[in-house]
């Protein structure tokens, strides 16, 4: 009998210990980056490496705005695409898509979601690259295809996933009765859907955007692959762009041969992160918030 | 507003979300046909058979037998350790900790925001561990960066099964003298079991396609890893090399890896889908 309790209170104590690695993992990931880029912010300030435009590792130059810049230009580009197509999808098939329709779209969504971000790469090269090489002369511009048009494409489809998800679990969480209500006043099945679904889940719709937008501001194989990685500000949709994720992944093994390189493309990674993770601490809250009022 | 106006409020709309239905299962199926249509002509026995000769890279005969390896080896090892750390923290906030608990919200919260966070965090943090206590670039420093990478996905996926077990049983469980722990281990994994090997395939499937955490810290190399302390292959990695090179031919190998890959992510999502329907079926409700 002791033996049993003893056992219990034992396994008890490094569960706990256990439990407490996701919350200090998240500090420690901040604090490791933080540690490795001290040294370049011993010799530069922030602003001046944020705001910096000139990237030349070899001359000691490590400006990161432009890597901000096309981060930002590829994200935005693809939540142009992304948000109304995954917002309208989940409507359907949280409001009105038939039963069986449902039970194979959702598999599906589950299934995209499942695909690695290379193949994503792979298909973006082989499909959606030369199709932007070829509509760009339409638009009176010239472009390889490796661009962020292709980039925002690509990195499009695989947020379609994360934002669909989310929304249907808020669209889930609004009552049946307010839908009921709002139909036996009169309202149209859309009226309903805009006045009191829409309404209702605003918040959780917000929020599923700011996931899919974190989601894409950290994707790195699939944009690196079609984004043409050239360090520069574009200045429209056919240039090409060279995201943080990319410059990171393309520069690790020389990081170590030059001096201050390493600080860089560490504070690179921690720059990344903060911005991922103050979208993803808003975006959670808000959805906390939302399901509580919905309990 | 006319009744005629908002019917076709209604229409129009309609039309465009089932428009949007529409082009996300297109671009799967998009993907998966490209994939395929591209991948199979490419594939031939040797790839899945050898290791890459000299000058595979430059067109010559062999395979990518060291990328499946590395791949398989280091997404199980990573599953494994995964796995060791998140059933605890699952069994913990879920029969140890009261229901809503503080620990058991701020935990969830706290794994949501690590799914959250790039895998090529992952890979830069995972490599500064590896300096740390001065491993090299390995197969083992590629399991615990997607192990870590895991943990969050697999943990998630379990709690929300865990959480579902009805408080009777765990009820039923403790009046007949059974320990938490008994409970836990006897009651709660017996009755989740299902649920856990679908939590744990789609953390597989999740650990097998990354390749951006694997680039800081598992290395490449053209040799089958036989311990941890080699340098491993990887699938993702060896499709992004291969594509990287300028041979037509070579690149057509980086296709026929795709579709490998996709075969392998594909057949172990349908998987975790059968057994979370055979779960459905099991539960005492």
């Amino acid at each position: 009998m002791a033996k049993r309790q003893l056992k219990d209170l034992l396994s008890r104590r490094a569960m706990l210990v256990l439990t407490a690695v996701p919350g200090v993992f998240v500090f420690l990931m901040l604090f490791g980056l933080y540690g490795k880029s001290r040294s370049i912010l011993a010799v530069r300030s922030f602003g001046e490496l944020l705001l910096g435009s000139s990237w030349h590792p070899l001359k000691g130059e490590f400006g990161l705005y432009p890597f901000l810049i096309g981060t930002f230009w590829v994200t935005f580009a693809a939540m142009i695409l992304a948000v109304p197509i995954s917002l309208l999808c989940a409507i359907y098939l949280s409001e009105y898509a038939p039963r069986r329709v449902r039970e194979i779209i959702k598999p599906v969504v589950d299934l995209l979601s499942g695909i690695p971000s290379v193949v994503f790469g792979v298909w973006g090269v082989l499909m959606i690259v030369p199709l932007v090489a070829k509509i760009a002369p339409l638009f009176g511009k010239y472009s390889s295809g490796y661009s962020v048009l292709a980039g925002a494409i690509v990195l499009a489809i695989m947020v379609f996933p994360t934002i669909i998800h989310v929304s249907l679990e808020v669209f889930a969480s609004v009552p049946q009765s307010l839908r009921d209500a709002s139909l036996s006043l009169g309202a149209t099945k859309w009226e309903t859907v805009k006045h009191v679904v829409l309404r209702k889940g605003l918040a959780g719709m917000l929020a599923s955007v700011v996931l899919g937008f974190s989601r894409a501001f950290g994707e790195t194989m699939a944009v690196l692959m079609v984004v043409g990685n050239i360090p520069m500000i574009p200045k429209s949709p056919f240039d090409s762009a060279y995201p943080l994720p990319a410059l990171l992944a393309n520069n690790y093994g020389e990081m170590m041969s030059i001096p201050l390189y390493d600080g860089a493309l560490m504070l690179a990674a921690l720059v990344l992160l903060l911005i991922v993770l103050i979208f993803n601490v808003i975006a959670r809250i808000v959805l906390i918030r939302a399901e509580r009022k919905a309990e | 507003m006319g009744f005629r106006r908002r019917k076709a409020e209604e229409t129009l709309f309609k039309a465009l979300m089932i428009g949007s239905t529409v082009i996300v299962a297109g671009s799967f199926l998009l993907i998966i046909g490209t994939i395929v249509v591209k991948g199979f002509p490419a594939l031939d026995l040797a790839m899945i058979t050898q290791t890459p000769k000299g000058g595979y890279y430059l067109g010559k005969e062999g395979g990518i037998l060291n990328a499946i390896v590395g791949s398989l080896e280091l997404a199980g090892g990573a599953t494994l350790l995964a796995l060791i750390l998140s059933l605890p923290i699952v069994l913990y906030i879920n029969v140890y900790s009261r229901r809503k608990s503080r620990l058991a919200v701020i935990t969830r919260f706290a794994l949501d925001v690590l799914w959250g966070i790039p895998s090529i965090v992952y890979g830069a943090f995972g490599f500064i561990l590896m300096m740390m206590v001065g491993l090299r670039t390995s197969l083992l420093a590629g399991i615990i960066t997607v192990a870590l990478l895991e943990l969050p996905i697999m943990a998630r996926a379990m709690d929300e099964v865990v959480r579902l077990v009805p408080h009777s049983l765990r009820d039923a469980s403790a009046s007949l003298g059974a320990t938490k722990l008994e409970t836990a281990f006897h009651v709660i994994v017996r009755q989740c079991l299902p649920g856990i090997i679908t939590a744990i395939l789609i953390a597989f499937g999740r650990g097998i396609g990354d390749a951006a955490s694997v680039l800081f810290t598992a290395g490449f190399s053209d040799r089958i890893p036989w311990n941890l302390f080699e340098p491993a292959a990887t699938l993702p990695l060896a499709i992004f090399f291969q594509l990287g090179t300028p041979y037509p031919e070579v690149q057509a190998r980086a296709y026929a890896s795709a579709a490998i890959l996709t075969i392998i992510i594909l057949a172990v999502s349908l998987l975790s889908r059968w057994f979370s329907r055979k779960f459905r079926k099991n539960t005492i409700h």
